[in-house]
């Protein structure tokens, strides 16, 4: 009630000199931020679209503008060759490996949590409170010893091992029984125990009503999440540069990574066409979500 | 109702039909047929850890999956397994790394080596000896018609035990006016002469491995070859049978007194040796200190920067009805909707000190520019502008997601009291966002603490430490130099125990933060009474 009528007072009461001022010099202040968050992009922008191709003589304004950069990415300009690039295969692979890596996670930890938030049984909070536990340590500093033991695995079953997205899927599924378990845990305790129990009197088994009445409940936020991992995984660097060693195997980003390797500057503007067109669908999603984003970050810290 | 409703769990976890408890125990049988395979093959290999962690993972999937009771736990059987496997084990594991040597020819454990070292050879002085004639398949597999100086005759094929035989013996031809058999099955003789010029035939070992194999020596004599080091168990040592010397484990290698090693070594525990190293070796003490100091340094300013930046934007932007908001909070939310990596590395563009626009635009305006790359200080500033571009826009999501939910009454009581703008900030702002957000900022500064990424795809953590005995540099943090000693090395050897030693530190860092964190927090009292 008090928020309605404070705002009322600020619409209708009138703008004082010093409050126009103080506007004035925020907005001003606001350029300044957006060309230091924005410049960037709009540079790799210009890069991506300069025929040069040379990270010297660029300039705001591409000299010789064209689409020669992209050609030259995807090996369309017979004059262009540059080691083993290939763009689409990292592309793909790095769809292929977080679209599995979410899909399976988000499987684990949603059924996990139906059983941490509806079924009663011993070990439950010791089970709970070991996850939140172990979540302390983050498996990526065990790199050593993931490596080793991806090693490991393919020495008896080669396509476990490494170099291959299974391996790499595995260690990403490793680290899956952490924080997301807690937080599902915490969606599915906000829905009604009545709905269940609705299923229960009609016989229904307990995966039937996690199946048909829970989980098209959860959807638009295991969309959410799942969108969130799916970027998170796509942009994961470390255990994909560790456990991949074949170029065609090499996610995007670790495949980005190469260019850096010898004359990075010769070979700016291909990097700016591969860097835009992997990052453009990531950046426009997250804008486009940034409300959910928004209330997902501080659900777990701010309390209503 | 309670009662009513766990009953009806009860019955609903063990009312399984018939049908399909069969498929459930068929399931569970291949299952187990598969990790039984599985867990035999990595205990031949060697592999003695990891088939324990899969056998306990296996017994844990049967209890739950036979066991009624268990019932609940099906629900996460799968996950508990992938994180027994891959985030509990590497832990273990690299407690158990960080105390030996396991590293560049130190890769194998003693099970393996041994048999590895039995099986050198050597030629000794009056070795039995033999003349030899030589057969070769159509698919190039060779065997040999061996006959030594009483008459006795042999077979010798690689891979199998050297067998007395006869001409006549079944497979084998009848002898010619020398008594060598014309023909074997399966095999072609060859002519004296091309078998001379063979140059495969000398690097043949014909017999089984180790000793007692024949190789060819000389145009016409074959000689049997005898095992060289023979080990002791009781003393843990190898003697030459060659010369007599005596070969001791040190520290995963069979040493003489004078230095002679046999290889391959192998992993052995070495206590605490690789902490002393890096506290006693000034080569290893000098950058890891740095590196230390810089590992905090770089996530605490970062941190503090990226917070400050955030706040102030969701201060001065936070008026309902201040113009543009929407479109200004999604411009400057930019940098964060990129995929690190790739923002990381187009600065690693933009800072280049030669070409670089950052540079370019700096030369005309000072006729001097920062050697971002080349110096120490000017790439720690680099890094830390870079950190504060990709993390300001989170910082301004959480500050301003917290900042609403400050209650306004709070801000009108502090008015009318008479507190000023700064006093409402300091007094009521920080203190509640600080709640809010802190929780948050801890964990900031634990990604940064091991931010891996930015540092390595920056400029790979240089510039170099100069002196430092392993590729250290004044940018790296701890996590980049554990990548650094164990895939990286350059030349120097993969230095896995050294890595794991300092991953522990590492373990033990972050772990000490985080649950600062949750004390902080009292999240832990909150989840006890949660669940």
């Amino acid at each position: 009630m008090s928020n309605q009528s404070q705002s009322f007072k600020r619409l209708t009461g009138s703008l004082t000199f010093q409050k126009r001022f103080s506007m004035t010099v925020r907005l001003i202040i606001a350029l300044f931020l957006i060309a230091f968050a924005v410049f960037p992009v709009i540079w790799i922008v210009s890069a991506s679209f300069d025929n040069s191709n040379s990270l010297a003589t660029q300039n705001l304004i591409p000299v010789q503008a064209g689409i020669k950069n992209y050609q030259r990415l995807f090996n369309l300009d017979p004059q262009f060759r540059f080691g083993d690039l290939n763009y689409w295969r990292w592309l793909w692979n790095s769809i292929k490996v977080s679209g599995i890596t979410t899909i399976l996670n988000l499987s684990l930890t949603t059924m996990a949590a139906y059983a941490f938030s509806r079924l009663r049984f011993t070990g439950r909070v010791t089970v709970l409170k070991a996850i939140l536990l172990i979540q302390v340590f983050p498996n990526l500093l065990a790199l050593v010893a993931i490596y080793v033991i991806i090693f490991q695995f393919g020495e008896i079953i080669p396509a476990l091992g490494l170099n291959t997205h299974a391996g790499l899927i595995m260690v990403y599924l490793g680290g899956s029984m952490g924080m997301n378990i807690w937080l599902m845990k915490g969606f599915l305790d906000t829905i009604p125990r009545a709905i269940d129990e609705s299923g229960m009197v009609d016989g229904a088994s307990h995966f039937q009503i996690f199946w048909t009445l829970l989980l098209p409940l959860l959807r638009p936020i295991l969309v959410v999440i799942g969108i969130l991992g799916f970027i998170g995984t796509y942009g994961d660097f470390l255990l994909a540069r560790i456990l991949l060693t074949d170029v065609d195997k090499y996610t995007l980003m670790v495949g980005l990574q190469i260019f850096t390797a010898g004359m990075f500057d010769k070979k700016w503007g291909v990097f700016a066409a591969g860097a835009l067109i992997g990052a453009l669908p990531i950046m426009i999603t997250y804008l486009s979500l940034q409300d959910q984003i928004a209330g997902g970050l501080t659900a777990g810290a701010v309390k209503e | 109702m309670t009662a009513t409703a766990g009953q009806s769990k009860r019955t609903r976890a063990t009312g399984e039909s018939f049908f399909s408890r069969i498929i459930r125990w068929i399931l569970i049988a291949f299952f187990d047929a598969g990790a039984i395979w599985f867990i035999i093959q990595a205990l031949t290999l060697g592999f003695d850890q990891i088939a324990i962690v899969l056998g306990i993972i296996v017994l844990m999937l049967n209890a739950i999956f036979l066991w009624p009771k268990a019932y609940p736990y099906r629900w996460m059987a799968l996950g508990l397994s992938f994180m027994i496997m891959f985030t509990i084990y590497p832990m273990v594991f690299t407690l158990y790394v960080a105390f030996t040597n396991y590293g560049d020819g130190h890769l194998l454990t003693k099970n393996q080596a041994l048999p590895l070292i039995e099986k050198i050879t050597y030629l000794p002085e009056g070795a039995p000896s033999y003349t030899w004639t030589a057969f070769k398949s159509a698919d190039g597999n060779y065997a040999l018609w061996l006959v030594d100086a009483e008459g006795n005759t042999f077979l010798g094929k690689p891979g199998e035990p050297i067998a007395a035989a006869r001409p006549g013996d079944p497979g084998i031809g009848e002898a010619d006016a020398k008594g060598i058999p014309a023909s074997i099955a399966g095999y072609e003789r060859i002519n004296a002469l091309v078998a001379v010029t063979d140059q495969n035939l000398p690097e043949i070992l014909f017999g089984a491995e180790g000793a007692g194999g024949v190789k060819i020596t000389s145009p016409t004599t074959a000689s049997a070859l005898e095992q060289r080091f023979i080990y002791d168990p009781d003393n843990d040592l190898f003697v030459d049978q060659s010369n007599g010397d005596i070969y001791n484990n040190v520290h995963g290698t069979f040493t003489t007194k004078d230095g002679k090693t046999i290889k391959p070594g192998f992993r052995e525990v070495v206590g605490f040796e690789n902490f002393i190293n890096f506290l006693t070796s000034p080569a290893l003490r000098g950058p890891l200190v740095t590196i230390l100091i810089w590992n905090f340094i770089f996530p605490a300013v970062s941190v503090l920067s990226t917070f400050a930046l955030g706040l102030a934007i969701a201060i001065m932007y936070n008026d309902k009805d201040f113009p543009f908001k929407k479109v200004i909070r999604t411009l400057l939310l930019i940098p964060y909707t990129i995929p690190s990596v790739i923002t990381i590395l187009i600065w690693r563009g933009m800072f280049s000190p030669e070409f670089g626009i950052i540079n370019r635009m700096i030369e005309p305006l000072f006729g001097w520019a920062p050697p971002w790359t080349t110096e120490a200080f000017w790439a720690r500033a680099a890094i830390l502008i870079v950190n504060l571009w990709l993390g300001f826009p989170y910082m301004m999501l959480i500050t301003s997601g917290a900042l609403q939910s400050i209650p306004g009454d709070l801000y009108e009581a502090a008015t009318v009291d008479g507190a000023s703008g700064w006093k409402r900030f300091t007094k009521i702002t920080l203190p509640l966002l600080l709640v809010a957000v802190g929780p948050l900022l801890i964990a900031s500064f634990i990604f940064n603490f091991n931010n891996f990424g930015l540092i390595y795809l920056f400029i790979g953590g240089g510039p170099p430490i100069a002196g430092a005995s392993t590729q250290a540099g004044y940018t790296d943090i701890l996590i980049s130099y554990v990548y650094n000693l164990a895939f990286a090395s350059g030349g120097r050897g993969v230095q896995y125990g050294f890595a794991s030693a300092i991953s522990l530190v590492l373990f033990i860092l972050v772990g000490s933060i985080t649950l600062v964190q949750y004390k902080f927090t009292n999240m832990w009292e909150e989840v006890s009474e949660n669940v």
